[in-house]
């Protein structure tokens, strides 16, 4: 399987582009604990659920891959953007509610806790509905709104359209050189929501003709029970926090065709244990919610990255944008790259305002924007703890220093979580009287590392 | 509840006691695989592991799950009901450590 192609040549986007690429309705489109989906079906729920809903951006919050396939599709069909914020917190639904007036959740849960007007995903789908073929999608059309946040305090929305999309996993279906006529299952560790998640386990198979899974399997043994239920070729989506958990833990893996890992970067020699260990290849995959993946690099035998075909690098000042290709709109990248020629390049460390806590992206402008939003907080910032990556492989946590005098630390922790990703949250939160700034108010990340090793000034720490 | 392990144990050791050291194991390999800045003996055994309580996250969870794979041979899942029990308090996950393990896993090194 694993064996890269050329691209195809001259593969200008079409202005209509199918639904899905499955070949025949019977085509399997997914399994569900087990159980075949056919294409037919998966379309004929889709279109039921099309008609069934308003006409107003739908957050798709579906915890069941299948579940939130449907609802994209049936979005795609109605002429509607979904709406794929990367965490649902009170702060972030508040701040839809702003932007996309009359929007509505899609959900799958018992009890979903976002407060948006709500349709159940069991309420609208019934009986088994079949529908053939495909219709046809304006490659025009904006399909998804994905987020970033931004350096102000508020998220930034970045609209994806259905050609773009198409063309950036036509060319990951290459790159892995997937074979419609041995189509392989797809089963990912990473939910749909996730720009990652969204390429590669939905987006991948609708446009490829692959099998997608509907499990989100999180413990090791779950992936192994989930990975024991899909026939070969089997490729497992995952990220390093899931692959190392994977390796250490010694659950029994079924045997697989490929591994992909996306979202943070993937050391060299856990690379090669996985592969060794499962004695598969591993590719991995690099790119951001703004420009979607861009490039590949198999890190268990080479360091350099291959751009996606039509995609540029371009360095501007101090940045390297991305440019062309499905690129929306030419983006700064967050990390430091160095360019080796057209096609390749090689990373380096990342940009200091940017974060990259287990895969989930954030800035440090950000998180101290909701820092300070706190009634009470007069000072405070975020800060990356010196790490020693060669001798610790946990993932790295922030901390932060701040001055609330009158506020304790469970009243800020509180404050926090309503405003952003648990993983995010301060270890530890330094208390101070006040923070350690230059006569220029300036805070030298040297210094504020120095608190966690000297807390003096009268800091106390929490978390 | 039947135990297996009984007959095995000394009989001034009730269950609780054997459950109660394989809690302080626990604590002990928790607060060292995630860093934690506090000794063993200050997680309250009976708080909440995830959030309010000892603060812990969905990665603190997959650490502790590679934690009792290695020590105690048992693989948590996410797929029982159970599961949400099982992460409610150290005390629940050292209960469940202890009814499910591999016999020889579970006596505390």
């Amino acid at each position: 399987m694993f064996a890269p192609r050329p691209p195809i040549p001259d593969a200008a986007v079409p202005e209509l582009i199918p639904l899905i690429a499955h070949p025949r309705p019977d085509a399997i489109f997914a399994y569900r604990q087990g159980q075949p989906v056919s294409a037919a079906q998966f379309l004929g729920q889709a279109m039921q659920l099309a008609a069934l809903l308003p006409r107003v951006p739908l957050l798709n919050a579906c915890a069941d891959r299948y579940h939130f396939a449907v609802g994209l599709a049936a979005a795609i069909i109605a002429g509607t953007r979904s709406l794929l914020p990367p965490t649902h917190t009170p702060e972030v639904i508040r701040f839809l509610r702003t932007t996309d007036a009359g929007a509505v959740c899609l959900t799958d849960a018992e009890d979903c806790p976002i407060d948006l007007p709500q349709l159940r995903y069991s309420e609208l789908i019934s009986g088994s509905p079949e529908h053939w073929p495909p219709p046809n999608i304006a490659a025009s059309q904006a399909i998804a709104e994905v987020f970033t946040s931004g350096t102000t305090g508020v998220p930034v929305a970045h609209r994806k359209h259905w050609g773009l999309l198409a063309q950036c996993v036509g060319i990951e279906a290459a790159r892995i050189a997937l074979e419609r006529e041995r189509p392989a299952t797809l089963l990912a560790t990473v939910p749909a929501q996730h720009m990652y998640g969204l390429e590669t386990s939905v987006l991948l198979a609708m446009h490829s003709g692959a099998t997608l899974c509907a499990a989100h399997p999180f413990f090791p043994a779950d992936i192994c029970s989930s990975l024991a239920m899909i026939p070969q070729p089997r490729i497992l989506v995952s990220t390093p926090v899931h692959l190392r958990a994977l390796l250490a833990s010694a659950a029994p893996v079924p045997p697989l065709a490929l591994v992909l890992s996306a979202t943070a970067p993937l050391d060299q020699q856990l690379a090669r244990d996985v592969e060794s260990r499962l004695g598969v290849p591993l590719l991995e995959i690099y790119g951001s919610t703004e420009t979607g993946q861009i490039a590949s690099r198999r890190p268990a035998q080479e360091v350099a990255w291959q751009l996606w075909d039509e995609v540029r690098l371009e360095q501007r000042g101090d940045s390297t944008w991305a440019v062309g290709g499905h690129v929306e709109v030419p983006t700064a990248l967050g990390d430091h790259i160095e360019l080796i020629d057209a096609q390749h390049f090689q990373l380096g460390a990342r940009l200091q305002d940017v974060v990259n806590i287990a895969g989930k992206r954030n800035s440090i402008a950000y998180l101290n924007h909701q820092l300070l939003a706190i009634p009470g907080v007069r000072d405070g910032a975020f800060f990356l703890p010196e790490q020693d990556e060669a001798r610790d492989s946990r993932v790295v946590r922030l901390s932060a220093a701040v001055v609330a005098p009158g506020l304790d630390a469970a009243t800020i922790f509180n404050y926090l979580r309503e405003r952003v990703d648990p993983v995010f949250l301060p270890r530890p939160l330094l208390m101070l009287k006040a923070l350690p700034r230059t006569s220029s108010g300036k805070l030298p990340l040297q210094v504020l590392r120095a608190l966690l090793t000297h807390p003096d000034s009268g800091a106390s720490s929490f978390g | 509840m039947a135990d297996v392990d009984e007959a095995a144990r000394p009989r001034v050791a009730p269950k609780t006691a054997d459950s109660g050291a394989i809690l302080q194991e626990l604590a002990a390999l928790i607060t060292t695989a995630l860093n934690l800045e506090i000794s063993p003996d200050q997680i309250d055994p009976d708080a909440p592991l995830y959030r309010e309580g000892l603060g812990l996250d969905s990665i603190d969870i997959l650490e502790i799950a590679v934690v009792v794979a290695k020590r105690y041979d048992l693989q948590l899942k996410a797929d029982s009901q159970e599961n949400h029990q099982i992460f409610r308090s150290l005390r629940s996950l050292a209960d469940y450590v202890e009814r499910n393990a591999p016999a020889p896993h579970r006596r505390p090194k």
